[in-house]
């Protein structure tokens, strides 16, 4: 790559251009595709969950795993900062959750995926959920390897979200408007909110969810199953569970 | 985002290409970065200052190159300049997804002194 055929000679202290053209991000889209073979190989369906802190990635994942208990095998990579809280709380689902601490690093990365995968037994696996670190800056530009990338915007965080961290949201497969039992409370408008979605995030899916209450999950629930259909009938099939 | 981590990755990078062609120093680390790589080149520059002592890059000049974004409009094919946050075809009105040029974020080129003399 970096010599080219001896023509002539360079003395000491002469320059030369060497043309190099590789991402900086290059070593992490290495490992996500990687990440995305293995995963191809033991068809296990990898979702990549992501949001502002408190918009309720969590809560929902708490919900789901009780709810798909039974139903589809579940794992959990969940991202923080500091603390082991979220692990806790979502290990009562029974799933098996592996806590990243991640320290001062705001996003997980593709290698923080490999080193974790170890801990879980993939073959007793259909669905490995990630829950990044709470962030809607960095997280967009790593990608983890994952068959899909579900975005939370909470009603409780205004609507127009998706304007003000475009990347994100551009990024998606789904947008899951979370919290939706307190639309009325929040005094948000829901139709806007998926408008901006719309503009920024043609492609992406909009669900309208409540973990609390329960409304909108059967939707949620039919698109996980697709997304794990996808993933058990082989890598042929990635890309059109949307 | 981490425009320091990203400017270590550049700095690595450049330096094993360096090394690899028998450089005795870097002159000059050309980066591509495109405006919807949502990368401050100031912040990269700044991340430059702090880590280019005690490298092969300590005495280098930093070029951020900034190529325009570009975006084919999927519905009438009209070719236009995305601007975040939305990719509105000035022609259609219709919202895009994906922009053909604007994402970039790579280490261009790097140009080196020679440590001693070699077939180029």
């Amino acid at each position: 790559m970096l010599t080219s055929p001896a023509a002539a000679t360079l003395r000491r202290g002469e320059s030369r251009t060497l043309q190099v053209q590789q991402p900086l991000l290059g070593k992490n889209l290495a490992q996500a595709a990687a990440n995305r073979a293995l995963f191809a190989e033991r068809r296990l369906a990898v979702v990549n969950v992501l949001s502002s802190p408190g918009a309720g990635k969590t809560a929902l994942l708490e919900r789901t795993l009780g709810d798909l208990a039974g139903d589809l095998r579940c794992g959990v990579i969940v991202g923080d900062l500091a603390t082991d809280n979220d692990a806790l709380r979502l290990r009562r689902h029974g799933a098996p959750c592996l806590q990243i601490t991640t320290g001062n690093v705001c996003h997980l990365e593709a290698q923080m995926i490999a080193d974790a995968l170890g801990e879980f037994d993939l073959a007793a696996l259909d669905l490995l959920w990630i829950e990044n670190v709470g962030n809607l800056v960095c997280p967009a530009g790593y990608d983890l390897g994952e068959s899909a990338r579900v975005v939370l915007l909470a009603a409780t965080e205004g609507e127009d979200k998706p304007l003000k961290y475009p990347r994100i949201y551009k990024t998606a497969d789904v947008v899951a408007f979370t919290k939706c039992d307190l639309v009325a409370a929040a005094e948000v408008n829901p139709a806007l909110a998926r408008q901006f979605v719309a503009q920024v995030a043609p492609q992406a899916l909009w669900l309208e969810v409540s973990a609390r209450s329960g409304l909108g999950l059967a939707d949620w629930y039919a698109y996980i199953r697709r997304v794990c259909t996808a993933a058990k009938s082989g890598p042929s099939l990635a890309g059109v569970c949307r | 985002m981490h425009e320091a981590g990203l400017m270590q990755s550049a700095l690595d990078m450049a330096a094993l290409a360096a090394q690899s062609a028998g450089a005795a120093r870097i002159r000059r680390i050309v980066l591509r970065v495109g405006p919807l790589a949502c990368v401050d080149p100031a912040a990269l520059r700044f991340a430059f200052e702090a880590l280019r002592a005690g490298t092969l890059a300590e005495d280098a000049v930093l070029q951020i190159d900034e190529p325009a974004a570009r975006c084919v409009c999927h519905a009438c094919g009209t070719e236009f300049e995305p601007q975040l946050p939305a990719f509105v075809c000035p022609s259609c009105g219709v919202f895009a997804q994906h922009a053909s040029a604007g994402t970039e974020l790579e280490l261009a080129s790097v140009e080196i002194e020679l440590a001693e003399e070699q077939p180029c």
